[in-house]
């Protein structure tokens, strides 16, 4: 790995927001003076930090709250050089995150910094019950929804959503994430969703790995 | 050999007659009455009864009146959102805010109507069964708890940052977690089921696990006067066995995603194990693939005893199906014998 990536994940790891600080800044000064914008240091910064930081959760040698303190410090550091309105953020599909029926919001929360902290616009829709959610997906023109579970019966939940979609003819790519479907690798398919996220890291990759496909 | 004695024998880390099934069956327990688990949480009468039911059913060996995780934060003044087909989540924090931590008082347990049905079935049950069987009382831990008070994220805030708050939280929900456990222990329970899933790896670094939620084991365990059994509800272990062994707990719920062996060897004759059945894939288990989860999990974690076969999350879901647990109870009785001749067999 790139020596100012590995300094960077040590900093999040760690929680030394001031190294991190440092070497976000650094890079963006740097990128600033080769004429490239602050988007591509979050491509080639932030982005694979957090991939591997998710990567290290999935395989155990780090925990959740090392994952959902990262993401906060990149969020962060990202709304300081690409605002809302950044025209940057505009190339993405319209997306949303959500937690369905459930009441457990790390997970959302977790996820909603790393898409931000990639550089992705996405709505929070909090939590919702199913009817208000299917609604709401085709008012805002949805393409792209993420549905965070930490319980079963949540995590079920994703089917009625697939199949009350269907019968409206609206199509949706859906990504689950959560404990349930860590617990079970078949569970996501069988609910009907397009891909399962193994942690934070992998929604942001199977978003892009879709925007690229579509181009 | 009664339940009792089989659960005693491999908790001292020898060979009963067989495994010991430990069934979380709490959920299961509206079902075979044909109530919410709303109806039938709130009366003790229906706990003891489906209780009793289940236990002939399955011929688990323990009995489980546990009802909800969030029962503790009613204590609190706080409340419980049920859902028809699971366990009810707690609802809105009663703790908004860190510096409410400062106003909390603990609730006292007589104070607490709504904990009286459980210690009445569990003191039913007591009368029921005499000493033949244990009878499991919980308590979600002094430092998990506040997952269900403030909301995760903002107790993760909390205790990277306000030290201090967490440190006053601690004091007061230590008060009211011993209280709890040992009136549970009064009431006839044999021992308790420590839930403490934000210290597992999976939750929180081993190291910051050394300055936190070790610590309030180490001190809440001691005072509670009975036997406990530490679970991480499905969280990962390994990495802090050691210092588990060391809060003086006698079993750890183990997780299917752990590394069964590594586990095993690392807990021979120090800790028993109970586990690891995966919850959430025994929903759609045929009996034969329910009796093949049986065999792995005693080949990998019973030889020598010191392993409860069980969930590895501290509850079966709703959604398994009663075909299923008959599955497993009968694959337990089958492979479970010891000595088990098969598992060397099988190894060749």
């Amino acid at each position: 790995m790139d020596a100012e990536i590995q300094g960077f994940c040590d900093a999040l790891e760690t929680l030394d927001r001031a190294r991190a600080d440092a070497i976000f800044d650094e890079a963006i000064s740097k990128a600033a003076l080769e004429g490239r914008s602050p988007i591509d240091v979050v491509t080639a910064l932030i982005m694979p930090a957090l991939s591997e930081i998710g990567r290290g959760w999935h395989e155990g040698a780090l925990a959740l709250s090392q994952v959902y303190m990262s993401g906060r410090i990149c969020e962060q550091l990202v709304e300081q050089v690409l605002p809302p309105s950044d025209p940057d953020r505009k190339r993405q599909p319209r997306s949303a995150i959500v937690v369905l029926h459930d009441h457990h919001m790390l997970g959302k929360r977790i996820v909603y910094a790393m898409m931000r902290a990639s550089g992705f616009e996405l709505f929070d829709y909090g939590r919702m019950e199913l009817p208000e959610l299917v609604e709401r997906v085709i008012a805002d023109r949805l393409r792209v929804l993420m549905v965070s579970a930490l319980m079963l019966p949540s995590a079920l939940k994703v089917r009625a959503l697939r199949d009350a979609l269907d019968a409206r003819g609206y199509p949706l790519k859906i990504i689950v994430g959560g404990a349930p479907f860590l617990m079970d690798n078949a569970l996501w398919r069988e609910v009907g969703a397009d891909a399962m996220g193994r942690d934070a890291a992998e929604a942001v990759t199977i978003i892009t790995g879709w925007m690229e496909a579509a181009r | 050999m009664d339940s009792m004695t089989r659960t005693l024998t491999t908790l001292g880390h020898r060979a009963p007659d067989r495994v010991p099934l430990f069934l979380l069956t709490n959920l299961q327990g509206p079902k075979a009455l044909g109530l919410t688990p709303k109806a039938h949480f709130a009366d003790a009468r229906n706990v003891i009864e489906s209780q009793i039911r289940l236990a002939a059913r399955y011929q688990s060996d323990c009995l489980f009146p546990f009802s909800y995780a969030s029962l503790e934060i009613e204590a609190w003044g706080g409340e419980s959102i049920f859902i028809d087909d699971g366990p009810p989540n707690a609802g809105a924090p009663i703790i908004q805010r860190p510096e409410d931590i400062l106003r909390l008082t603990p609730p006292s347990i007589d104070a607490a109507r709504c904990l009286h049905p459980s210690l009445e079935a569990i003191a039913a049950l007591k009368a029921h069964f005499g000493a033949s069987i244990p009878i499991i009382g919980t308590i979600v831990s002094p430092f998990s708890l506040p997952a269900m008070q403030m909301g995760m994220g903002a107790y993760l805030d909390l205790i990277y940052e306000r030290p201090d708050l967490w440190a006053r939280l601690m004091e007061i929900n230590e008060v009211f977690g011993v209280a709890w456990a040992n009136a549970q222990l009064q009431a006839g329970a044999t021992a308790i089921c420590y839930f403490d899933p934000v210290s597992s790896p999976t939750m929180l670094p081993p190291a910051l696990y050394r300055q936190t939620g070790h610590v309030v084991a180490r001190r809440v365990l001691p005072q509670i006067k009975g036997p406990t059994a530490t679970h991480f509800a499905s969280g990962l272990a390994l990495p802090v066995l050691d210092e588990v062994i060391a809060t003086g707990t006698a079993a750890l719920g183990v997780s299917a995603l752990e590394d069964l062996g590594a586990l095993k060897a690392a807990a021979r004759g120090r800790l028993s194990l109970l586990g690891a059945l995966n919850g959430v894939e025994m929903r759609r288990w045929t009996p034969a693939e329910a009796e093949a989860a049986v065999k792995a999990n005693i080949a990998a974690l019973a030889p020598g005893g010191g392993f409860i076969l069980s969930d590895n999350h501290g509850e079966i879901p709703w959604q398994v199906e009663d075909e299923t647990l008959l599955a497993i109870s009968e694959a337990a009785r089958r492979w479970g014998q010891y000595p088990l001749t098969w598992v060397d067999d099988e190894r060749g």
